[in-house]
């Protein structure tokens, strides 16, 4: 046996490891145990407090019968798709257009990014001031004459959540742009020059070159939009607090609302697996897709 | 010299740290009376309990018991209890009890003879579980109240209805004046409670016990509530142009006379009084809705979470027995618009509305209220279709009770 033997791989850079022993812990313990105690507990009848007494998955079909789940899952549908969609759209557009080597860039840069220094609860209360009937936008337009001018999307059952849609896209729609920005900024000059060469037109530069170029920027911007779709809370408890009625409830405020409210957690925690379960299903396919086939480093 | 003073001052502060524990105990009491009426009646119970030596610290929590009730019970079960907390007495504090947080009252009752002075009995039975009493009732709420503007009666040329029945009909010529017919605010306790008043006030006593107490649910899916929701259907019409939240702003628009009603506990009682408005003369109270005259014995009870600390537990007694006091008693419901717990006060000094409502008690005419016969988790989901209910005019009848008796039917 040589004495310079080499050391055991469970030693190597032994220090990090050190290091990351705590952030390690804390993934374990409070993300996967306590999604793992939720999910366990999401099978019992606790009511006021947590008990281990089974009922299989009563919680979960009473979830699916009840209508105002279903309508926080339609709500969540509608305001996924059109934050999603929107928020891309309008966001590499401006993104574009500031690229353009505008004068003021830094100043436009800023008022688009403004809102998002905003929370959600001060944008809530703004939008529902602004959307009012008595006092919002409708007003104004009806004290500027057409008298029969009528806006008033948060006390309308039926399009409250476009309502809501407004406000959230107002927020995030400049935090978009500031990253679909620095991803034009990483173009290299030289492929513009080659296109302007080549006497490809700016539009199709775009569309052809460099977005397909910008994949990593759009996954992560579609991440950050994606989680923040799924736990929309405050923006409504700000805005309408789920109403007129039911019409604009999202899941969250479901799961928060059985479980302290109601007094029911085994309903809140069968709500909150099933949001879970819903993200899972959209996470593991693109992960696979992401990271699966290819091994890196 | 400005040195100097800055020193007294200072020197003072010490001092009166130094006089603070050992002449008062600090008890936090947490509750959610925050309206005109109800902050007016807490700080009579601040005085008095002030008053024997102690010091009441505040904790009122702004929303109306939904929003606190979570905030109190995350407090008690995550081992930061305050000194009491108020809850509405009945099933909402029954696991924290069972769970044995809550300190036993049983010694000071026996002693100070709860049981002879608290009337209706009822109430007293609400606080006991398993025969030991676990909470002080400080009064008795009922929510089966009209309250109706007189004013906006005269500006529609109408003279002030005497019962439901009649209101509705008044309902076109209201709306032709420009005047909201019933207020109601978007608050869902506030839908949910005015079904169960239509029902009380509409089916009888008897119907409403068969659904809320034997949770009859093939009984809730027929005629008799059928006609329970065809009153509710009247209501929502009434109340489809009010565009407010709380409850409050709700009795608002009734004491401007921008609208002609609203279907309230008498809590609302306290915000006409501090609007400075006269019961008969600037509005008028129908308990029951004019119909059935009786009234449910719901209302607000103190608890007491088992503390360690030995001072604040005696402080705990102090505060049980001032609650029950007869100067508090008068001085509280006074201000807060309730009825006393206890027979042997006297109330001269209370207006029309709470003689109406002390008459009624005297009568012996009480029923119990949801929060006693339900659970939490079946009162929400009746909130959330009573919300739903009246803010969607194109729900139909016929659905709307097909969920309900599905909710009775799984209710606990």
């Amino acid at each position: 046996m040589s004495s310079s033997k080499r050391p055991s791989k469970l030693f190597r850079n032994l220090n990090a490891k050190v290091a990351s022993v705590p952030m390690i812990l804390t993934a374990l313990v409070v993300f996967v145990g306590g999604t793992a105690w939720t999910v366990l507990y999401s099978f019992t009848n606790s009511k006021l407090l947590p008990r281990l007494n089974f009922v299989g998955l009563d919680q979960y079909h009473r979830l699916w019968s009840t209508s105002r789940w279903l309508v926080s899952i339609e709500n969540l549908l509608i305001y996924g798709a059109i934050s999603l969609v929107f928020s891309l759209i309008i966001g590499f557009l401006l993104a574009a257009l500031l690229d353009q080597k505008i004068r003021f860039e830094d100043t436009f840069r800023t008022i688009f990014l403004y809102p998002f220094a905003l929370s959600f609860i001060v944008t809530g209360l703004v939008w529902q001031w602004l959307l009012n009937p008595d006092f919002g936008v409708q007003r104004v337009v009806r004290d500027l004459g057409w008298t029969s001018f009528s806006f008033d999307p948060l006390y309308n059952s039926s399009i409250v959540i476009y309502g809501i849609s407004i406000a959230a896209l107002w927020q995030g729609t400049g935090l978009v742009m500031c990253l679909m920005l620095a991803g034009l900024r990483g173009i290299d000059e030289d492929i513009w020059k080659a296109a302007r060469v080549d006497g490809i037109p700016m539009w199709k530069t775009y569309l052809f070159i460099v977005i397909p170029m910008m994949r990593p920027v759009f996954i992560t911007t579609l991440v950050i939009i994606a989680a923040g779709i799924v736990k929309v809370y405050d923006l409504v408890v700000a805005q309408t607090s789920g109403g007129p009625g039911i019409a604009s409830e999202v899941p969250a405020k479901y799961v928060y609302d059985y479980m302290f409210f109601a007094q029911n957690l085994g309903q809140g925690f069968a709500a909150s697996t099933m949001m879970l379960l819903s993200v899972v299903i959209v996470i593991v396919p693109w992960a696979y897709l992401e990271f699966g086939g290819k091994k890196r480093g | 010299m400005r040195y100097k003073f800055l020193t007294a001052a200072f020197a003072a502060t010490v001092a009166l740290n130094f006089a603070g524990p050992a002449a008062a105990t600090d008890l936090e009491v947490t509750h959610w009376w925050t309206s005109g009426g109800e902050a007016a009646a807490v700080a009579e119970l601040a005085k008095a309990f002030d008053a024997t030596g102690n010091h009441w610290v505040d904790g009122a929590i702004a929303g109306s018991g939904g929003t606190a009730r979570p905030i109190m019970i995350s407090r008690i079960t995550g081992g930061d209890p305050m000194g009491a907390t108020q809850f509405n007495h009945g099933r909402q504090a029954e696991e924290l009890v069972q769970a044995g947080l809550m300190r036993d009252l049983t010694d000071i009752a026996t002693k100070d003879k709860w049981t002879e002075i608290v009337r209706p009995k009822s109430l007293l039975d609400s606080c006991t579980i398993d025969g030991k009493i676990y909470c002080v009732p400080v009064n008795i709420h009922s929510w089966q109240w009209l309250w109706l503007s007189n004013e906006a009666f005269q500006k529609a040329g109408l003279p002030v209805p005497k019962d439901w029945n009649e209101y509705v009909k008044d309902a076109p010529a209201l709306e032709k004046a420009g005047i909201i017919p019933l207020a109601m605010g978007g608050q869902p306790w506030q839908a949910s409670g005015a079904f169960d008043v239509l029902m009380a006030a509409t089916g009888g006593t008897d119907t409403f016990l068969k659904v809320y107490k034997d949770k009859d649910a093939k009984f809730a899916a027929g005629p008799e509530i059928a006609k329970v929701f065809k009153a509710a259907d009247d209501a929502r019409k009434m109340a489809k142009n009010t565009n407010v939240q709380d409850w409050n702003q709700a009795t608002n628009l009734v004491i401007t006379g921008k609208a002609a009603g609203q279907i309230m506990g008498d809590w609302a009682q306290g915000e006409f009084q501090v609007a400075g408005k006269t019961a008969g003369k600037d509005y008028t109270c129908l308990p029951g809705l004019g119909l059935n005259e009786v009234i449910a014995t719901g209302g607000d009870a103190f608890y007491f979470p088992l503390l360690k600390d030995e001072a604040k537990s005696k402080a705990q007694v102090v505060l049980a027995e001032t609650l029950l006091d007869p100067k508090t008693q008068v001085a509280f419901n006074l201000k807060k618009g309730s009825l006393p717990v206890r027979g042997d006060v006297d109330l001269n000094t209370a207006n029309d509305c709470m003689k109406k409502g002390l008459a009624i008690l005297a009568k012996g005419a009480v029923m119990p209220w949801t929060d006693q016969l339900l659970s939490q988790d079946t009162q929400k989901q009746k909130e959330d279709l009573f919300s739903e209910f009246f803010a969607k005019p194109d729900m139909t009848l016929e659905e709307a009770q097909k969920r309900f008796a599905d909710i009775i039917a799984s209710a606990d």
